[in-house]
């Protein structure tokens, strides 16, 4: 059983992240260059640690598998980013954020890492506003905020649709600095595909160069991964097509947790699915719902007609009637959720029955046309590109798809996982959303993760290790390590099967959706846990992987982390079917209110599941980490 | 780096040097125009004018040599800028490429440009050397006598009774053959889509256009550009249709 | 009207380039590509035709594309002579395959420049752009000394004239588009974004310099003002930015001559 101390320090909730920085030890500036960090992944937070340590005087081995670290899919996030600066004088505080966030996360996250959340979150925008960030800013010169996904309070700070690009490219120029003056050594088009633990500590990866094949062995005294979520598990989602969990899944299977990995973030404003073919479901900014409307036809037969010819009395505004508080402003996985009933209830709209109106009628009428443009034009342009169809005329569809996963690697406070050495940042660890993520809050996360939490923890850490007493990459386990690596590549190429490695995640992806989607049960999850084995099987007896193991082979990339989920998928269904309530986007259906709402069992799973490998073919161990809630009380969510 | 560093080894450095050499070689041939369009006048004033010139003596050499050296540049920056930009994009070009909006003039500027040149050389050799067409080159036809004084800014520069070069007759000899003026016709009709992708480009590589005023600029420049064609296809123009004819007094006012 | 023309699917040829490494020759190869939805991207076009490839055993086109929707700037493909197809102001991604005519021969070419090499069929190495902007393409601040966000203001006008040049994606289309090859826009689009705020004063001439000089020993050509490459930007950043760049450069070559430099530095601001 591995060992969960979450090293949260003692005192009162506001002092712990002041306190636990005095307490923690430094690295002697000298000793500094001695050692040397791996950082795997380049978004908002492996970008962002790999330049702030390499500006702490840390030599850093920055990896990513992309062209260029500014590929990375933090570059999507619209929205904006929530902090603390309670620049618009509307009540807004440290504690009022975290507060929020931990509610939002139905109170399935430790307190005092989400505090820690909520206090840097202010330092961020300082620092991103120094970096040049064009955050939108009022006509007086002071910088803009909005109100977003359904908060009570204006802390968002946005960039137009594009604030997760901006900050991005914040981060990048700051490692783009430390990379031109020496201290970060950037590897791009770089895989990891193995951790290499010697003695019990993280000390190293297993890389492949995705251009030439050639696999190398790197040390280092640390490894932090950045590498993101794993919501392509589901095969359509609002991710990359190159998101994937191949770091954190590798690491897993070398001894660290995987915490709550059911939990994914299903997001409730996405262009519905068109048909087989499709690779990607793109996201529509959550901020159409301050003026949009959602409704339904009342009536099934009326499903397939014109919307506009379906009077106003046989039209079901559902988030509206249900929610009346929050209405089409309530959170994304009960607005997501809610999306799915009707259109179970065969009230879906579209060719495939799945989707539902996203009606802007009133708000034309309201705003006019153009006042509509001003807000969302650049929204309306993306439906039509990919939809071909005028929102202004015809309501939008939209449905629910697979966005974030809160899920992750397990960390402690100083977000170092279980094995020593080995620190995870941002979406690939599990710390901070509980079970729902609010929106706005994933690039808070990652940036405070990169800029101010790891700069202090890692040196806590590096501070027992003596400096430069890192293994040399001949050791046995690296060796070892490129071994099992080499021959995995090869047993992909040698595979004589037919089919491609699109057709089992395609495959995957519906079971999961099926099983472990917005609506989870017991039998559901346990036939899901089966058809997974199954199709591993079949995946390994006949997927088809062409070309060679020396050139850019992009069926080999893909196979690899394909594999990996298929095991994960296997893993998540363990996860939902061990968790015996509804909490934030967990919904199982034999735990709700007679309303269909979450009911949750905070005596039984107010913690943290944490998963331990076992080996090939063995059930994996579930760790439990209590969530101790002094400071807040922890009530039911409710948003009517 | 010092500034002429950056001037002759970087690319915008040598855009600069394009745009720079270009202002002054724009400057010269619409002065240059303005001072041909005086052989619609009486014979006094163009050739009261070239003999101007001559007397400026030391100060015509600074103007030739300045100009030359332009030219030299001009033509020196264009060739280090072509050369780099074809190795720039590979040695494998597209099999199909589009043009999305680039303007007729600026895709044919090399070539414009060429027949420019060849148009100047020719030009030099017929009218300032004299080794084309020596038969109508102004030292070899009869003199000129100033009947008045002509001036410049009011200063009287060649007096009346000098004997000068008679430059008008050069101009209406030389054109009066079809195919030297259809040349030049065709030569300044190139030079004008040369200097309406030119002279607005200079702007650009100055940093001093943007869309706020782009499109005016455009509008000026495409106006002058043509009012300079329809000022140099004058004088062809009004030799070959027989508007600009030979003074009748030229040939009889010298001995 | 849309609902019947969405309907209706189609087939094109594709005639593609395929190159098996870097330095090795390539060749046009040309595959049927049959019973496509008017609704489906190009890229997911590519999908299908790769699997229809992977099943017969032959090797799949290697097309560069992560995000889908426009914002990441890998994908890069020239589509009929057009860096990211025909439509204006999208990346090759966010092409449909209702662009294109039911029997058409459809030409895809990978970005070509020479700073650019082709590491297999449509995907090329685009490590220039990462390289200038390690030149200077950033504003020197430490995690942890920033002062507060609101202490110094930036007119809405300045800020928004930052984010139009911000906006880049990096995906290199300028660059294709150019007859030079030249990476003017992407580093204007830089060089403006840092230099239009008031944080990137104190680097502006440096980075100006640095990040044009770094252009050009990679490479890239240079910009003869034909506008090709804002034309072809999937963001439509404006080539007003190319303008303030070369102004920008100016100022930075005679102040870089005409200023006084200090004796000393202290040696503390690396």
């Amino acid at each position: 059983m591995a060992q969960l101390d979450p090293k949260i320090p003692s005192g009162p909730l506001a002092e712990k992240w002041r306190k636990h920085k005095m307490d923690i030890k430094l690295v002697n500036p000298a000793n500094k260059r001695k050692y040397e960090i791996i950082v795997v992944g380049a978004g908002l937070a492996g970008s962002s640690a790999a330049a702030t340590l390499g500006e702490l005087g840390y030599k850093v081995k920055n990896f990513v598998f992309h062209d260029s670290p500014r590929r990375a899919h933090s570059i999507a996030a619209q929205g904006g980013i929530n902090a603390a600066k309670n620049y618009q004088n509307d009540g807004d505080s440290v504690h009022r954020l975290f507060y929020d966030t931990i509610k939002g996360g139905d109170y399935r996250a430790r307190e005092a890492n989400i505090h820690r959340l909520a206090e840097v979150s202010v330092n961020i925008i300082d620092q991103c506003v120094a970096q040049g960030v064009p955050f939108a800013r009022e006509y007086g010169g002071l910088l803009a905020n909005r109100s977003f996904g359904g908060a009570q309070v204006s802390r968002t700070f946005y960039a137009r649709g594009q604030t997760g690009q901006q900050l991005l490219l914040g981060a990048y120029s700051a490692l783009s600095r430390m990379v031109g003056s020496g201290a970060v050594e950037l590897n791009t088009h770089s895989e990891m595909l193995d951790l290499v633990v010697v003695d019990g500590h993280a000390k190293g990866i297993i890389v492949r160069d995705l251009t030439t094949g050639v696999i190398t062995a790197h040390s280092a005294d640390a490894v932090i991964l950045a590498t993101g979520g794993y919501g392509n598990v589901f095969n359509l989602s609002t991710y990359a097509r190159g998101s994937n969990t191949t770091a954190i899944w590798r690491a897993y299977k070398k001894g660290a947790c995987f915490a709550n990995p059911s939990y994914a973030q299903i997001h409730p404003t996405c262009i519905p699915v068109s048909g087989d073919y499709q690779s990607k479901l793109t996201l529509m900014s959550e901020s159409l719902r301050n003026d949009g409307r959602i409704w339904v036809p009342k009536n099934k037969e009326d499903c397939g007609k014109p919307p506009a010819s379906i009077p106003e009395a046989d039209r079901d505004y559902y988030l509206e009637r249900m929610y009346p508080a929050f209405g089409n402003l309530c959170p994304r996985d009960i607005a997501s959720r809610a999306a799915k009933r009707v259109c179970d209830e065969g009230r879906g709209v579209g060719e495939t029955g799945l989707g539902v109106y996203l009606d802007f009628a009133d708000a034309i009428k309201r705003l006019g046309e153009a006042g509509v443009r001003e807000r969302y034009g650049n929204l309306f342009d993306i439906y039509h590109e990919i939809t071909n169809e005028n929102a202004y005329k015809v309501p939008m569809r939209i449905f629910p798809a697979v966005h974030y996963t809160m899920g992750g690697l397990w960390v402690d406070y100083n977000l170092m996982s279980n094995l020593p050495g080995l620190f995870v940042l941002g979406e690939a660890n599990f710390s901070d959303h509980g079970a729902n993520r609010l929106g706005a809050s994933a690039l808070m996360q990652g940036l405070a993760d990169g800029y101010f939490v790891i700069p202090y923890t890692v040196g806590d850490y590096l501070a027992g290790q003596k400096p430069n007493s890192r293994p040399s990459v001949n050791s046995h386990e690296f060796v070892k390590a490129i071994a099992d690596v080499e021959s995995s590549v090869a047993r992909f190429l040698s595979n004589k099967g037919k089919e491609p490695v699109s057709y089992y995640h395609k495959r995957l992806g519906k079971i999961l959706w099926q099983h472990c989607g917005m609506a989870r049960n017991k039998a559901g999850l346990e036939q899901g846990i089966k058809e997974i084995a199954q199709l591993r099987e079949e995946f390994w007896a006949n997927v088809k992987v062409p070309g060679s193991a020396d050139t850019l082979n992009q069926s080999l990339e893909q196979a690899g982390r394909v594999a990996d989920f298929l095991e994960l998928g296997e893993l998540m269904c363990r996860d939902a079917l061990s968790r015996e309530e509804s909490c934030g986007c967990h919904f199982r259906e034999e735990y709700q209110h007679p309303d269909g709402e979450c009911k949750r069992d905070d005596e039984n799973f107010s913690h943290v599941a944490a998963w331990e490998y076992q080996g090939e073919g063995k059930t994996p161990i579930r760790n439990v980490e209590k969530l101790n809630y002094e400071f807040t009380k922890m009530s039911v969510r409710n948003y009517k | 780096m010092n500034p002429l560093g950056h001037l002759f080894c970087s690319t915008i450095g040598r855009k600069v040097i394009m745009a720079v050499t270009g202002i002054v070689l724009i400057g010269f041939v619409i002065g240059h125009l303005v001072g041909n369009l005086q052989v619609f006048e009486e014979p006094d004033r163009i050739n009261g004018y070239a003999q101007f010139l001559h007397t400026l003596g030391p100060v015509l050499w600074v103007m030739r040599i300045t100009l030359l050296v332009c030219a030299g540049l001009h033509i020196w920056a264009a060739t280090v800028l072509t050369i780099e930009d074809r190795k720039a994009r590979g040695a494998v070009d597209y099999r199909t490429k589009t043009w999305i909006q680039a303007t007729l003039s600026s895709r044919y500027m090399r070539w414009t440009g060429y027949v420019v040149l060849a148009f100047v050389i020719y030009h030099l050799a017929q009218f300032t050397l004299g080794s084309v067409q020596s038969a109508s080159y102004k030292e070899n036809l009869p003199e000129y006598t100033m009947n008045a004084d002509y001036h410049v800014m009011g200063i009287p520069v060649v007096h009346a009774g000098t004997h000068v070069h008679d430059v008008r007759s050069m101009v209406i000899l030389g054109f009066s053959q079809p195919i030297v003026a259809f040349f030049y016709i065709f030569a300044v009709g190139l030079l004008s889509l040369h200097l309406l992708h030119g002279a607005q480009s200079l702007f650009q590589t100055l940093g001093l256009r943007n869309s706020s005023w782009g499109k005016a600029l455009r509008a000026i420049v495409t106006l002058a550009c043509l009012a300079y064609f329809l000022g140099n296809l004058a004088i062809p123009g009004a030799v070959l249709t027989g508007h600009l004819k030979l003074n009748p007094a030229s040939a009889s006012s010298t001995p | 009207m849309s609902s019947e023309k969405n309907s209706k699917s189609i087939s094109v040829t594709l005639r593609v380039w395929r190159q098996a490494g870097p330095n090795k020759p390539g060749q046009f190869v040309e595959y049927p590509a049959h019973n496509l939805s008017p609704n489906m991207s190009f890229l997911e076009m590519l999908d299908v035709v790769n699997d229809e490839l992977t099943v017969k055993g032959q090797e799949p086109i290697a097309f560069a594309h992560d995000c889908r929707e426009g914002i990441c700037g890998t994908c890069s493909l020239v589509i009929n002579g057009e860096p990211h197809g025909p439509h204006e102001g999208v990346a090759s991604c966010q092409t449909y395959i209702r662009s294109f005519a039911d029997g058409e021969v459809v030409t895809i070419e990978p970005f070509r420049a020479a700073p650019f090499p082709v590491i297999k069929d449509l995907v090329t190495d685009r490590s220039a752009f990462d390289k200038i902007q390690q030149a200077g393409g950033f504003i020197t601040a430490r995690a942890g000394s920033a002062p507060d966000a609101n202490a110094t203001s930036i007119s809405k006008v300045d800020a928004d004239l930052a984010m139009d040049a911000a906006q880049c994606i990096g995906c290199g289309a300028c660059v294709a588009a150019c007859k030079n090859a030249s990476a003017m826009l992407f580093v204007a689009a830089k060089v403006s974004h840092l230099g239009i705020l008031p944080q990137g004063q104190a680097e502006r001439d440096k980075r100006v310099l640095a990040m044009v000089n770094t252009m050009d020993d990679l490479g890239f050509g240079g910009c003869t003002n034909q506008y090709e490459c804002s034309a072809a930007c999937p963001k439509l950043i404006s080539h007003d930015f190319i303008s303030r760049l070369n102004g920008d450069y100016i100022a930075a070559s005679f102040r870089s001559m005409f200023k006084q430099a200090p004796a000393q530095t202290d040696g503390g601001a690396g």
